[in-house]
This record gives C-alpha cells, structure tokens and sequence, in this order.
C-alpha cells in the first residue's frame, strides 16, 4: 500500500500548500470576526462559512490520498520519540481538518440558523438543542485554538528539519522540486 | 537521505531565525483577535454592557429580555416580488415565527416602565430560506454608529455621574429626536397596536438585478388606543402579555408589510435620520398572528433574531448597525443557550422544534 519514496506526490504537496494557506486564513478570519462589532464581521463570516466547507472537501480528498499513496519513510536518522511526534501530529491534523468544519455546521445546526453555502441551503446536520449548541461551540473555539497551536509547532518542526537537521524531511513537502 | 555536518554558529542563527518566524505569527494572530487592542470595540463589550447593576439575568436575552412567542403567516400579495426576489416577497402564504418584546435586560420588568416595544421575525420560505428581522416600535433609532450606542448604554449605566447622560445628548444632537419619542411620544396598551420599523436600511434586488435602498415597517391594523403610562402603571407588571393573548384567542391580529423605498441621496447609514414621508411605499402583504405561546416553552425562545439572516435578494446597506447587531446578538445568544439551567423549560410544555 506504501510504495517507497522520498517525497509527497505532487497532488499530495500541492493539496498541503493550498490548505496551509485556507486554514492559516480561516483561522485568523475565526478570531478577527469574533473580535469586532464593524462592518468586517459580516464579510469575515460569509467568507468564514463557504471556506469552511471548502476545507472539509479538501481534507476528504487528501485523506483518499493519504491512504492510497502513503507517505514517504521518515530518516532513519529520527529518534523514536521524534517520529511518534510526527506521526501524532498527522492523526491531529487530519482529525481538526476534518472535525472542526463538521463541528461547525453542527454548531450552526444545533442553533437553527440556515446554513447557506455559496448560495445553497444546506441540511441541519443535528436538531435544535441548547445543549448541543454549547457543547459544540465550545469546542470549535477551544479546538481551533489547539489548531494553531499545532499548526505553529509544525512550522517550527518543519523549519528545524529545513535548517537544522537538513535530513529530507521538508524537502518531502517542499514545494519545489 | 544522510544528515550533514552543520556549524554551531549557523544551527545558532537558523534557530533564532525559526525563533522570530514563530513569535511573528503568534503576534499577528493575537493582533488579529484583539488580544493586544484593548480598546477596541468587541461584541462581548456592548453585550456586557447592557447588563443591569445586578447582572445579566441567566439564560435570557441580554436585551428585550422581556418578551411571548407567537406564531402565523406571512400572506405575500407579491407587490414587492418587482423589488426584491426573496422567494417570501413572491404571492404565498409563508409560515411565520416571532416574538413580541420589552427593551429591557429585566425579563421581569413592569410592562409600564419599558418605552420600547419590540417584534422578531422569522418568514421561512420553501426550502428552507430564511428572512429574519427584529424590529422595534421607534420611529427612528437612538444614535448614528455602533460605538455611539456602546457610549450610550454606559451613560445610562453611570452611577457615578450624574451629568453622564446631559453629557452623552450634548456629544450626540442625534440623540435628540429619539429622546423627544421616548419622551413625548404616544403610548399604546397592546403590542398589537404598534408600528414595528425596521429602521434599518437594507437594499433589496430584484430578478433584474436592480439595487434599491430600502426600509418597512409593520403597521397595525388595530387602531392605536392612546394611554397614559399612569395608566399603564395601573394595568399590572405583565398586562401585555395578557392582551396579546386574549387578542389572539379571539382573533387573529394582522400587520401590513410596508416598504418604504429610497430616493437617492437618501441617508441610508443612519438610522437616526427619518426619511421624508413622501417616498415611494410598497404593501408587500400581511403578517398574520394565529397564536401566542409563552415563552419558556414557545418556539421563538432559542432561536436568534438576527437581522442579517436575509434571503436571497436582500442584502445589509451601509448601515453599520445590522452586522454590530449580528455580532451582538450572537454573543447574547451563546451565553444564554449555554444557561439553559438557569431559565428552565417547563416540564409539561413541548420541546422546541
């Protein structure tokens, strides 16, 4: 099922650098939009809601991906503690990628606002419940912070094996040849 | 692939390097939430803001906390469909929820004592589109900007200086037709015979793809009966609720949709500036009130009016207040769905839907 090689496919790195950028951006635009009472707050949810489900969409493909083509060794050279961190991160990310536009559109759901995206009605994915509403809410905002958070570890990681290591492990992702 | 041998002074500089990366975007990030901007304007503060000396009172609205659920239709003539293709504006009958409501974080507060009454709104249309609107009784609002009304509630909130409120009508004349309403204006003894206005502008669009500015109202068919509140005072705390009740026991109670649209020039920004009485007005259909349920276990209680649920051929204008007002009431309705304990729905009554 894994075919030996020492970088991502193309279509593997290419989906990673699109969703860096769409998830960095969804982020920022979470918590700006919950910052402010202007104008902003409007153009910062509708734009919120769409890349959401954007995100979800992708993160389904790259996970088909992930599955049919693997991922390339880590070096040898790694400690074991070290690549269990990496392997952790990867279940962390796919879980938020996927986890947190569904939690999302639940929360929307529970709370019996319409969720329209890119001018469709989407369907309630959960009934009308206060209890639902507060549990999910909760965790999109606890989870999304959590998200940073990885995402900032994952960049320093990924600029310490570019700089310091130099053992392949970001030229796997890199997107240049 | 195989490590090569670096130097310590180059893995020193690539670690401060990966150093200012990291400590760049966690700032940006944290500028970005308005953690390093104190002073800027945050739904949580208005909403904070309205809160009584005492506190908020749990589970409830933060603002018209007061307030009974009903429920109806909207019967579209289609006279506005040539304004807007929101699919409730086309001939149809839509089913309709609402809320009649006081102006008050005291969900508890006498009847007499609030000056603004209040209706929410919610017309669903097949297929699940939605229009929401939350509409009050004054004929224009209290101040131009958001952050006016942010200065507004902590005049109104300040203890400590009696001058607080001469000072904030002084810093804002706008101030000053509101308070000649809420002063001066009439008074009615039911909410089924008040005027609800959007006041607010919103621009329509319609199949042609023509923009148009406008405003509605929702104009009573009962005949206003003027009362004193001295009055009032004597009707008892929840009299309102009363009417509203055996008004619509006896009868449904009905509103027309009125749209007033824009001339250009027209000041759409500020929904303290009146628009002259001679524009174009459009009778877009009738909101029928068919039934009133209490509120702990009424339709209308967890969900959030918010005026920017809009449909398709509707969009907020320039007018800063709907997406301050969204903001808000977000916040409001996140705190209090997360209170269900505090206002607890009647063992015996229905679920919400």
């Amino acid at each position: 099922m894994t075919p030996i090689h020492d970088r991502f496919t193309p279509l593997q790195r290419a989906l990673h650098w699109l969703m860096a950028i769409c998830i960095l951006a969804m982020l920022f635009i979470g918590v700006g939009m919950v910052s402010t009472v202007r104008p902003d707050y409007l153009s910062l949810v509708s734009i919120h809601k769409p890349l959401g489900i954007v995100i979800l969409v992708l993160a389904l493909i790259r996970l088909v991906v992930r599955l049919m083509r693997g991922a390339p060794p880590l070096p040898a050279s790694m400690p074991e503690p070290m690549k269990l961190a990496a392997r952790l991160s990867h279940l962390a990310f796919y879980l938020l990628m996927i986890g947190l536009p569904l939690i999302g559109w639940g929360m929307l759901s529970a709370a019996d606002y319409p969720v329209v995206v890119f001018g469709i009605n989407l369907p309630h994915i959960l009934p009308h419940s206060n209890g639902l509403h507060t549990l999910l809410w909760n965790a999109h905002r606890v989870l999304a912070l959590c998200f940073f958070a990885l995402i900032v570890v994952h960049l320093a990681a990924a600029l310490l094996h570019a700089l310091v290591r130099r053992d392949g492990v970001f030229q796997a992702m890199a997107p240049w040849r | 692939m195989a490590d090569r041998p670096t130097s310590s002074a180059s893995t020193f500089r690539s670690l401060v390097l990966i150093a200012v990366v990291v400590v760049a975007l966690v700032a940006a990030f944290a500028f970005t939430a308005g953690w390093l901007s104190p002073a800027r304007l945050r739904p949580a503060t208005i909403v904070n803001a309205l809160a009584p000396p005492g506190g908020p009172a749990l589970g409830h609205r933060r603002n018209h906390a007061k307030g009974i659920c009903f429920t109806g239709s909207f019967e579209s003539n289609g006279a506005a469909a040539a304004l807007s293709k929101a699919p409730m504006l086309a001939a149809g009958s839509y089913p309709v929820t609402g809320r009649f409501n006081l102006g008050t974080p005291d969900p508890n507060a006498p009847d007499a004592t609030v000056r603004v009454r209040g209706l929410g709104l919610r017309v669903v249309a097949p297929g699940g589109t939605e229009w929401r609107a939350a509409m009050i009784n004054a004929p224009i609002f209290a101040v131009s900007t958001p952050e006016a009304f942010y200065d507004l509630l902590k005049a109104a909130g300040d203890k400590s200086d009696p001058d607080a409120m001469k000072n904030f009508a002084a810093a804002h004349p706008e101030f000053g037709a509101f308070a000649a309403w809420a002063g001066g204006g009439t008074w009615t003894g039911s909410y089924a015979q008040e005027r609800y206005n959007s006041l607010n502008s919103f621009i329509f669009t319609n199949a042609a793809g023509q923009d148009q500015a406008v405003r509605w109202s929702l104009v009573p068919a009962a005949q206003p009966e003027v009362v004193t509140p001295d009055q009032l005072k004597a009707r008892g705390d929840d009299f309102l609720d009363a009417d509203i009740t055996q008004r619509v026991h006896s009868a449904p109670q009905r509103w027309t949709l009125v749209v007033t649209v824009a001339n250009p020039g027209d000041p759409t920004a500020d929904p303290t500036k009146a628009w002259p009485e001679d524009r174009r007005k459009v009778e877009a259909g009738t909101l029928v009130v068919n039934a009133i349920e209490p509120e702990p276990d009424g339709p209308c209680r967890d969900l959030n009016f918010d005026p920017t649920v809009l449909p398709p051929g509707m969009h907020v204008s320039d007018d800063p207040f709907p997406a301050a007002r969204s903001a808000a009431y977000a916040v409001s309705f996140n705190r209090r769905t997360a209170e269900d304990k505090d206002y607890p729905h009647h063992p015996a009554g229905g679920a919400t839907p």
